[in-house]
């Protein structure tokens, strides 16, 4: 039986690369369609608040993994099963990140005091320009320290991927503990790696939301 | 597109589906009981325990907080197993479930705790109380219904969570989907059952939750305030 | 008869800043002494220290018989004779007005619920709320929240009581609420410290007032002589309140 070695390292490290990729994909993704589904979670059109709502209770009350296979089934039926897994791992990440998201920046939007619209609405402003102009630039800044904190979710929630028979960080050191059957040095190797990639993300959340309070006092 | 969907092949398999939807909320109510009693000793630790336990506390927490479940749940199984100890998959699971959601717990009630102004302490000082009775009727109390949503929310996602232990084939509700697809070859509808199953879980949970909270925390219910 | 709460020659510090510069004073059984002065003159500081909630760094205190500055203070025993009465109220916001008096009697004294349910009524009667035993602080006024406050310290029956600024937070109306309990309670024969900006209420109650000055008791003179002080500095502090 081969033992934890370097070469298994490297095979890590190179997986450890796949998750910050995979984690790039669903963070730019849920973004995109989070941002559109926070905007409609606060729109005045009924229909789109109800849809909208009903689409992040979807996501919120489904795991993670049963979103992922059903991407992997689905994909199959509609006949794109010879796309690369990295295809089908990126689509259900960003569902998954969109409905947080959406939600997360939701409460950022209405966060901001209903003041605030009016004093625009006044000024004569369009909703969108009331939007864009008023409110997001300081929604925005409330939301950067959640936004943060959640990239952390995105990167350990990767590690679901492997379902869908993507390799990466938590696949790799699965297919080196079945050939070493080290469990205590791979995963730990494995934890540590991760650790090394959310870490610095959770401690740079806490930094921003601590510039905030006391920006706010 | 031609595709036909058949749910009519999974009708046979609804005990087993039923066998899935209660271990899975047993995992969850063990784990949610353990996890809560533990985080909020290891927050009370971190608050107000000597400095070498306030370290390993806020260590522990971190480490947990920034590594992913499966992971950990990984390094439950086989680490038990490599230690030559024989472990059911599904008290492995527990055990993966409670050291994750102590952690999470443990920082949303350390919250609560820093939330409870000082002045509180020093009215229950002043009154007579010991540092037990002013930490339970004082503190901890008010602590836990400020940060009740928090908390039902962390373990609505804890019982979500919970179908990644089916990757050490605990025989939670996604393992049994697992297996029933791969019998039925109707993966795709198998899928759509076992995620509607979950989200009426995670709507009973949060009810049921909320019915708790409304039961314990008489003021909340008297006062009408959304919890 | 020996003084219920003795202080000699305290002084305390925060960092630099000397707050209690050598304050001694007496006060009697059945005594109501009021303590004026600017703010920052240490008055709500001697208080605090009175039930060893401030740490001193010289001289000493002796409340009903403990010594409050030596190493073997058994605070608990001290929190059983001695009441105080917050500015903030610091009503326990999760327990009604009944269960905020109960919580004490029952977890310190060990008096069965019964029979504390009956104590806190009996002392929601003397503050005159007897009609607000189920009400949450946030559903009582100010100056009912305060009453509740000095209701529960009653309950625990304490030989001397502390009021810290307790209507300094109020407006007027809610003021004199309080302080016709308060009046009640001296009538009563309760031995009792108040650190207050009504000198009104100090004229007209208090055996004795203590005026604070940087840190020293500067004068002592009966309440009904407050209009009558012997030093400049407290006619100009009264001057300016009137």
């Amino acid at each position: 039986m081969p033992s934890f070695g370097l070469g298994h390292l490297w095979f890590l490290l190179i997986a450890a690369g796949w998750t910050i990729a995979l984690s790039a994909i669903a963070f730019l993704g849920g973004g995109v369609l989070g941002f559109f589904i926070a905007l409609a979670r606060i729109s005045e059109s009924r229909l789109l608040r109800g849809l909208s709502g009903a689409y992040v209770q979807l996501v919120q009350g489904t795991p993670l993994l049963i979103l992922l296979f059903l991407i992997y089934f689905g994909l199959a039926i509609i006949g794109l099963d010879q796309l690369p897994a990295l295809i089908a791992a990126g689509a259900g990440l960003t569902i998954y990140s969109s409905g947080f998201l959406a939600e997360i920046w939701r409460g950022c939007l209405q966060s901001v005091p209903k003041t605030q619209w009016e004093a625009a609405e006044c000024l004569a402003m369009t909703r969108w320009q009331r939007l864009t102009r008023v409110i997001l630039p300081q929604a925005m800044r409330i939301a950067t320290a959640p936004t943060v904190g959640f990239l952390v979710q995105i990167v350990k929630n990767t590690s679901l991927a492997s379902v869908v028979g993507f390799v990466e960080l938590s696949q790799a050191g699965k297919l080196i503990n079945n050939s070493t059957f080290q469990p205590f040095a791979v995963f730990l190797t494995v934890a540590a790696l991760y650790f090394l990639i959310c870490y610095p993300l959770s401690a740079w959340s806490r930094g921003l939301e601590r510039r905030l309070n006391v920006g706010r006092r | 597109m031609t595709y036909q969907f058949e749910f009519s092949s999974l009708l046979p398999y609804w005990r087993e589906f039923l066998d899935g939807v209660w271990l899975t909320l047993q995992l969850s109510a063990i784990s949610t009981v353990l996890g809560f009693t533990g985080g909020a000793l290891c927050a009370i630790a971190r608050a107000d325990g000597p400095p070498w336990l306030k370290r390993v506390v806020g260590a522990y927490v971190e480490v947990i907080r920034n590594t992913p479940l499966l992971v950990q749940v990984f390094l439950v199984y086989f680490g038990i197993a490599v230690l030559g100890i024989r472990v059911d998959a599904n008290l492995a699971a527990v055990l993966a479930l409670v050291v994750n959601v102590v952690a999470y717990t443990c920082e949303i009630m350390r919250a609560g705790i820093e939330s409870v102004h000082k002045a509180q302490v020093e009215a229950a000082e002043c009154l007579g109380l010991n540092r037990r009775q002013t930490y339970w009727h004082v503190i901890l109390r008010p602590a836990i219904e400020r940060v009740y949503p928090a908390l039902v929310s962390q373990y609505v996602l804890l019982m979500l969570a919970s179908s990644i232990t089916s990757q050490i084939s605990a025989e939670e509700l996604t393992a049994v989907a697992n297996r029933i697809q791969s019998d039925t070859f109707r993966s795709f509808e198998t899928y759509i059952v076992v995620g509607l199953l979950y989200l009426a879980l995670s709507f009973v949970v949060r009810w049921a939750f909320w019915g708790f909270g409304m039961l314990v925390f008489t003021r909340r219910r008297k006062l009408g305030t959304a919890l | 008869m020996s003084a219920v709460v003795k202080l000699t020659d305290v002084h305390k510090s925060f960092g630099p800043l000397k707050v209690l510069n050598g304050v001694s004073f007496e006060v009697g059984r059945g005594e109501v002494v009021a303590m004026i002065g600017q703010s920052g003159s240490g008055k709500s500081t001697a208080l605090r220290c009175i039930n060893a909630l401030e740490k001193i760094e010289q001289g000493s205190i002796e409340v009903c018989g403990h010594a409050i500055h030596g190493e073997k203070l058994d605070k608990r025993a001290l929190r059983l004779d001695v009441g105080i009465v917050f500015q903030s109220y610091n009503l326990f916001p999760h327990l009604t007005a009944e269960q905020n008096i109960m919580l004490a009697p029952t977890c310190v004294k060990g008096i069965g619920r019964r029979e504390a349910r009956e104590l806190a009524r009996d002392c929601l009667n003397r503050v005159g709320l007897a009609d607000k035993a189920g009400h949450y602080p946030e559903q009582l006024s100010g100056g009912q929240q305060q009453r509740v406050a000095i209701a529960r310290s009653l309950a625990m029956q304490p030989k001397v009581m502390l009021f810290d600024e307790v209507t300094s937070a109020l407006d007027p109306q809610l003021t004199g609420e309080v302080l016709r309990v308060m009046e009640d309670l001296a009538r009563g024969g309760m031995t009792m410290i108040l650190v207050t900006h009504e000198m009104g209420f100090a004229r007209k109650v208090a055996t004795h007032v203590i005026y604070m000055r940087q840190g020293k008791v500067w004068e002592v003179l009966p309440g009904h002589r407050l209009n009558d002080p012997d030093t400049p500095e407290l006619r100009e502090f009264i001057g300016s309140d009137l």
